[in-house]
């Protein structure tokens, strides 16, 4: 049971290493800014590439960081929630309801907003299913709830598949790259980073009863937790804040699973410390994925979601071994 | 005790059901301070399902089950749990966590939204572990207990919970010869000194002839029959109760049921 101080510890050092990525996502780059140039600019002085640093790479860390830290609560909560360490919103199939409808936006030529609309739209149909499939709390429904999010993913992929099969050429690109997550086109991040912050505030709340919710539904109505009421504040919470994560930043796979797992991995399983832990280094991750998307091969850019699932897809076979007994 | 201090649990008019079979019809029964009271049946008679019934997990067909003289119903999940632990007959744990931080997590109910648990609930949580042999196990993973150290496990965290009220669940399961009187010599203990309420579902009918007062015999379908373990707890009843024949051997003031 960690202590008060141990909690603080471990929150002001993932809190540095927030800032740290925020260094180097402002200072790396095409061009890369000193960082003494970086703060003047954050400061408001017109130093040398004042407007790179402050209307280029400041929104577009401020997103990654937003966007990190919404994937990896959703995944800790969606793991406590169904009590399966390999529960995220890429592996449910969520990302890829977002996805469908994403990729019918950009067919249809809709706006960012309607794309938006139809991106999050999608998300909630697809958790609709696999969570309205996966109901009740036996070792059954695990099997069935990991099924039913591997056939919604595949379901999802056949039809953006069949959309990209009849996409004029025009607009390939721009689908793809949506499709494998990226920050590049999010607009400004002050949502995104509002609802991270209200979705926080909402879960803390409830830590202690996520704490026994872990340990099985009867075991923690027994111990005093309302699990039903419980229940659905959390999955209203989950899915809310993993379709803005998905609906602002393409489908970027694999953060809501690793982060919480490592940040478990580390300092163990107790929500109270654990939720905020991973908003700020799932944050951190995805801030720093993005500055090497748009780095290591400069002047390209890597879609960043390419980067988070070459580190994601061994480190859940990884995961995925250790589970099986 | 006074004598007007509503019983423990009580039950009126209570019905329960099964997968389409009735466990018991019109059950009524009140449990006082102090008093141990078993539950045996068959295999799928319904003994844990009623149990989880008495325990406000599950919704009963019909009548109501009172603690205290309250509904589940009015005293909501968190004064529930003050005044009932319940130990369930299946432990699986889906992440890692201490064997302290489990036996912590009977404190729940006693602590507020914002609480960390305090230094005292830790001592609690530690002496609860001492009680049922998991002292020197604090810091282990639950995940690499053996079955019947997690059982103890779980018996450690319900008396954390320290509810006046014990509902057990076949709490000797796992559990070998030795470590199965320990655990009914802990309970028997805390209904003597602590006037604590056990209800406990066992499949030894020579143990809960030895360790309660009354016994709850379920058939199977929808009869129950309750009385004094004396009375109840007889070869000819119990041969109809387990549709097998036995017989009684009595030795030491203690009983043994042998099949035939």
């Amino acid at each position: 049971m960690p202590s008060h101080r141990r909690a603080a510890l471990v929150l002001a050092l993932l809190a540095l290493l927030g800032a740290a990525s925020f260094a180097a996502a402002l200072a790396v780059g095409s061009l890369s800014v000193p960082l003494a140039d970086v703060v003047a600019a954050l400061a408001g002085e017109p130093v040398d590439h004042a407007a790179i640093v402050r209307d280029l790479r400041l929104p577009r860390a401020l997103a990654g960081f937003a966007c990190g830290g919404l994937l990896a609560l959703a995944g800790a909560l969606m793991q406590v929630l169904l009590r399966n360490p390999l529960a995220d919103p890429y592996v449910l199939g969520i990302s890829g309801g977002a996805g469908v409808g994403a990729m019918f936006a950009i067919l249809l030529g809709l706006s960012a907003a309607g794309l938006n609309g139809l991106a999050f739209l999608g998300a909630l149909g697809a958790m609709l299913i696999v969570f309205g499939l996966a109901h009740g709390d036996g070792a059954w429904t695990q099997t069935r709830l990991l099924l039913t999010g591997v056939i919604v993913a595949a379901g999802c992929g056949a039809l953006v598949a069949l959309m990209l099969s009849i996409a004029p050429e025009h607009k390939l690109r721009g689908m793809l790259f949506w499709l494998m997550g990226d920050l590049s086109q999010t607009g400004a991040p002050w949502g995104a980073l509002g609802i991270l912050v209200l979705a926080l505030a909402a879960s803390l709340p409830f830590a202690r009863e996520l704490n026994l919710l872990a340990r099985g539904h009867d075991t923690a109505q027994a111990l005093g937790v309302d699990v039903r009421r419980l229940r659905y504040t959390v999955y209203a919470i989950a899915s809310l804040v993993t379709a803005v994560a998905v609906t602002s930043a393409g489908s970027i796979g694999f953060v809501g699973l690793i982060v919480p797992h490592l940040v478990r991995l580390a300092i163990g399983n107790d929500q109270r410390l654990l939720l905020p832990a991973v908003v700020l280094a799932g944050g951190a991750l995805l801030t720093l994925a993005d500055t090497l998307a748009r780095t290591v091969v400069a002047p390209q850019q890597l879609p960043v979601g390419v980067l988070t699932a070459l580190i994601g897809v061994p480190v859940f076979l990884f995961l995925l071994a250790r589970h099986r007994q | 005790m006074s004598a007007h201090e509503p019983p423990l649990i009580e039950t009126r008019g209570l019905a329960v059901s099964v997968g389409g079979h009735t466990v018991c019809r019109d059950l009524a029964f009140a449990l006082a301070a102090g008093e141990r009271l078993a539950i045996l049946g068959r295999n799928g008679a319904g003994k844990s399902t009623l149990l989880s019934v008495l325990a406000g997990l599950r919704d009963a067909d019909a009548g109501e089950v009172r603690l205290g003289g309250e509904t589940y119903a009015a005293l909501g999940p968190r004064a529930a749990a003050k005044r009932r632990g319940w130990l369930p007959q299946r432990h699986s744990d889906a992440f890692a966590s201490t064997v302290l931080e489990t036996a912590l997590t009977g404190r729940h109910p006693h602590l507020g939204r914002w609480d960390w648990e305090s230094k005292q609930d830790t001592e609690i949580a530690r002496g609860a572990l001492k009680a049922v042999g998991l002292a020197e196990m604090a810091e282990r993973d639950v995940q690499t207990l053996s079955g019947g150290e997690r059982q103890r496990l779980a018996i450690a965290t319900l008396l954390t919970q320290a509810a006046p009220l014990y509902l057990l669940d076949e709490p000797l399961a796992h559990l070998d010869l030795n470590h199965q009187i320990a655990v009914l010599d802990l309970f028997a203990g805390a209904a003597r000194d602590c006037q604590a309420g056990i209800v406990i579902v066992l499949h030894e009918p020579a143990l809960a002839w030895r360790y309660c007062d009354r016994a709850l015999l379920i058939h199977g379908d929808g009869r129950t029959e309750l009385g004094p373990v004396r009375e109840m707890l007889t070869a000819e009843r119990l041969s109809a109760l387990y549709q097998h024949p036995l017989c009684a051997i009595e030795a030491d003031g203690m009983i043994g049921f042998i099949p035939r």
